[in-house]
């Protein structure tokens, strides 16, 4: 018997433990650069009234990014939902990521507002600052403006009060905002 | 009622199937003839019940029984019916099924095709490979049970099928795909059992081979759909991403490069034993890796299944048995005394031996980067991925080096050769072929482009290597006339691939270099040009699909002022998901591609448009078809169809004589 011959097997062990390791992880969690940095600097137009606005007018916080798009068919999904959040008063600042603004004003006025303002972002550089997969995605700043939270996907009642509701206590669990989607 | 007797006979089959990796194992250690003879039996039942099981749920789509989980999931009442069909195994549960089916199809023609072997052998091999389908179906059957049912709350329709898999190219890849994954458990079972044996000698070679180049065919023809797939489906022009799920496939098929030129030198020379053995392990280790990666979620990719670390566990669990007891098993009993046939520095063997490093060096570098997130995640390093740039730095330059040597192989003499005679052979074409790329390398542009001179280099000393070698053999040793005889399936089969590698190369090169692209916005009447062709935009409209609503633009596309092509690139709407899908169209020809895809619409009568002109890009495809179809016109071999005959001859390893 050779020790050599135990070369493969070893290494073999090496790679098997890594993918256990793997197994534990979630790889769509945010980049952990950007946790903890605050929201990228940015001079775009608003969608509704058309002047430029920095980030400085993100003032309201702690408050919700919300990355969405007409094109995207999982923000259709949400949108109720991020209607009733801002009902209950959370702020929310939308990314209109990629998008022709025509068509996103007409969303807007068809589907409800739920949006403080909303940044222009058609060839996608803010997305790309901030490090958008695709939409939906949504971001929390805390009182300081800097990003503590992203959430891939379409977000709901129960990914908000799993991840979100450390920085929103206000927002009443459960029953009020079911009853303002009128499903289920 | 269906799907439970589905249910059933899955179970049947994984009864079978334990039945399958003890009995005949049983037998083959206490030499009872009884118990070994089981084996092909245990093996076409187990097959029987599976596919009977496959045909239950092929049923269960196609009548649209959305009480199945599977099936309203990812079926729909709209769904055309030969999507359908092709939604069985585009899902994880079906697909898995699928892998089982094919497995057990693959038992089925080795019980059939080695009855000429010796029992114990046979039996063992079937045995490890009935192992193999207990863990799979196991695996069905615990984590993922295609006939799950929704009662009592049956939805009146399905999820749909995912667009992107709603295509032709689709129906076929998959299966391809299995057959070459899962076909290269047949050399794995073959080494195993070898191994158990105690005899890796030059026998065990021969027995692999054509089972080894038939998978690695098909391995290579499912990797060449997919990439055209990606091609034309996914709306960006590009053939290969490098993305984890491609890379699983790939990695497969390096090592199955490597394993079957290795085997070649095992069963010729006798040398390179306890290499072959390993190469056959990891071939098919690396097959079960990326069975994992696609399936438990450990990395992002476009085409994994859902993610579901308790399934990934599974597997992980079944390779650590599979992979760890198969190396620990070569650890023990491998061959530690070095081959007593010796053979020359320059040799084909050493030739050879260049090929197997390159391709497992290839393997290596492709595994550490897919890998890299995962390792850097691990360690907490952050989310990284590595990237198409790291991949073409390091597997370029290897494809480049591999190359030089490929041509001189095919000529070169076992045991000892000369570079004397190579030089004899190859040195007035070769500058030949410098002089045609040096001249090509200008060609069409007012730069010297040295990536394209140096591809036709490098593809027209392959090409040449292979058409001296013909004519080598259709000459010697005779007066006059042809001696066409001379050129067995084995030897035209090796001819096409390394002619199709040399065609892959050549058009990767040229496609990546000269293509020209386009992002613009374009309204009706717009018309815009792109090299030496105009591409106009005529008219807007809509059509209806029968489970989509499509948005399509009309382009006519002219050259010289001469009308040549009218394209009619489509955006979908899939009512189901409301998923949005880009329909490429394509002009294609042998020289170049005119591609269109349309993007996001702007304003009322305008879109983003996608233009792209893409020299030569079919050279990859005919390439690897001729990679596949060399593979498995090897198998036409007279060799091997006399395998039977053989076997029962003692082997002498060395003897044999030069192809």
């Amino acid at each position: 018997m050779q020790a050599k011959k135990f070369i493969p097997l070893l290494a073999f062990v090496v790679l098997a433990g890594l993918l256990f390791r793997g197994l534990s992880i979630d790889p769509t969690e945010l980049p952990a650069a950007r946790l903890g940095q605050p929201f990228p600097q940015f001079s775009q137009p608003e969608l509704s009234t058309g002047s430029d606005i920095s980030v400085d007018a993100l003032a309201d916080r702690p408050a919700l990014v919300n990355v969405w798009a007409t094109w995207c068919y999982s923000c259709r999904v949400e949108h109720p939902y991020l209607i009733a959040l801002a009902q209950q008063g959370v702020p929310i600042y939308g990314l209109n990521y990629k998008d022709d603004a025509v068509k996103a004003r007409e969303w807007l006025s068809q589907l409800g507002d739920p949006y403080r303002l909303n940044i222009v972002d058609v060839e996608g550089s803010v997305g790309l600052d901030l490090g958008v997969y695709g939409a939906p995605e949504t971001y929390v700043l805390d009182a300081d403006g800097v990003i503590v939270h992203r959430h891939v996907g379409v977000l709901n009642e129960e990914v908000f009060q799993r991840d979100f509701s450390p920085w929103f206590p206000l927002v009443a669990a459960g029953s009020a905002i079911k009853a303002d989607r009128g499903i289920e | 009622m269906i799907p439970e007797l589905g249910h059933v006979s899955l179970i049947i089959a994984f009864v079978l199937a334990i039945g399958l990796a003890t009995v005949p194992m049983w037998g083959a250690w206490r030499r009872d003839i009884a118990a070994m003879n089981t084996a092909p039996s245990l093996a076409v039942g187990v097959t029987v019940f599976v596919a009977v099981a496959f045909v239950l749920l092929t049923i269960s789509f196609l009548r649209d029984d959305f009480s199945v989980a599977v099936v309203a999931a990812n079926s729909n009442s709209l769904l055309p019916p030969i999507f359908k069909f092709s939604a069985v195994w585009g899902n994880h549960e079906g697909s898995l099924l699928l892998w089982v089916l094919i497995l057990s199809g693959w038992m089925t023609a080795v019980a059939y095709f080695s009855r000429g072997l010796p029992l114990v052998m046979v039996s063992r091999v079937l045995s490890v490979m009935g192992f193999v389908a207990v863990g799979f179906l196991a695996f069905s059957l615990l984590t993922s049970n295609p006939f799950e049912r929704l009662l009592p709350n049956t939805p009146l329709d399905g999820n749909d099928l995912n667009p992107l898999l709603q295509d032709p190219g689709l129906i076929i890849h998959p299966p391809l795909l299995y057959m070459g994954y899962v076909g290269l458990s047949v050399p794995f079972a073959f080494a195993i059992a070898a191994l158990m044996g105690g005899r890796l000698d030059a026998s065990w070679a021969r027995w692999s081979r054509p089972w080894t180049n038939v998978a690695w065919g098909f391995l290579s023809l499912g990797i060449m759909l997919g990439s055209w797939w990606a091609y034309y489906e996914l709306g960006w022009g590009g053939w290969w991403f490098w993305d984890p799920v491609e890379n699983a496939s790939f990695m497969p098929w390096l090592m199955g490069a490597a394993l079957v030129h290795s085997l070649a030198v095992t069963e010729k020379r006798g040398v390179f034993r306890s290499w072959t053995v390993l190469l056959a392990i990891f071939a098919f280790s690396l097959s079960l890796l990326g069975t994992f990666l696609v399936r438990s979620g450990v990395l992002t990719s476009v085409h994994a299944f859902a993610a579901d670390p308790e399934r990934g566990l599974f597997i992980l669990i079944f390779l650590a048995l599979v992979v760890g007891g198969s190396l620990l098993l070569y650890a023990l009993k491998a061959p530690s005394v070095a081959s007593r046939v010796s053979y020359g520095a320059v040799s084909r063997e050493s030739l050879l031996m260049v090929n197997n490093l390159v391709f497992t060096v290839s393997t290596v570098v492709v595994l550490l980067g897919t890998l890299f997130p995962l390792i850097m995640d691990a360690f907490s390093l952050g989310k990284y991925s590595v990237g198409p740039p790291y991949f073409n730095a390091v597997f370029v330059p290897l494809m480049a080096l591999l190359m030089p040597f490929m041509a001189v192989g095919p000529l070169s003499r076992w045991r000892e050769d000369s570079t004397r005679r190579w030089l004899h052979e190859l040195l007035v074409p070769g500058l030949g072929v410098l002089a045609v790329a040096i001249l090509l390398g200008f060609f069409g542009k007012a730069t010297f482009n040295i990536w394209i001179a140096l591809a036709v280099l490098l593809a027209g000393w392959v090409a040449l290597g292979v058409i001296k070698d013909a004519w080598r053999r259709l000459t010697s040793g005779v007066a006059s006339g042809l001696q066409w005889r001379r050129l067995s399936p084995s030897f035209i089969g090796m001819s096409l691939a390394h002619l199709g590698f040399a065609g892959v190369v050549l058009g990767a090169v040229v496609v990546t270099q000269e293509s020209e692209e386009h992002d613009l916005r374009m309204a009706v009447g717009d018309a815009e040009v792109l090299g030496a062709y105009r591409f106009e935009l005529q008219s807007l409209g809509q059509q209806a699909g029968p489970n989509y609503l499509a948005d399509q633009a009309v382009f006519e596309v002219s050259r010289d002022g001469e009308s040549i092509a009218v394209l009619v690139p489509e955006k979908r709407r899939y009512f189901a998901s409301g998923q949005i899908m880009t329909e490429a169209a394509i002009d294609a020809s042998l020289w170049r591609d005119l591609y269109i895809a349309l993007g996001e619409p702007i304003g009322e009568n305008a879109w983003a448009v996608r233009l792209q002109y893409k020299p030569m890009v079919r050279w990859l495809w005919l390439g690897s078809l001729m990679i596949g179809f060399g593979a498995l016109f090897t198998v036409l071999d007279r060799r091997y169809r006399s395998q039977a005959a053989r076997s029962a001859a003692p082997q002498t390893g060395a003897a044999a004589v030069a192809s």
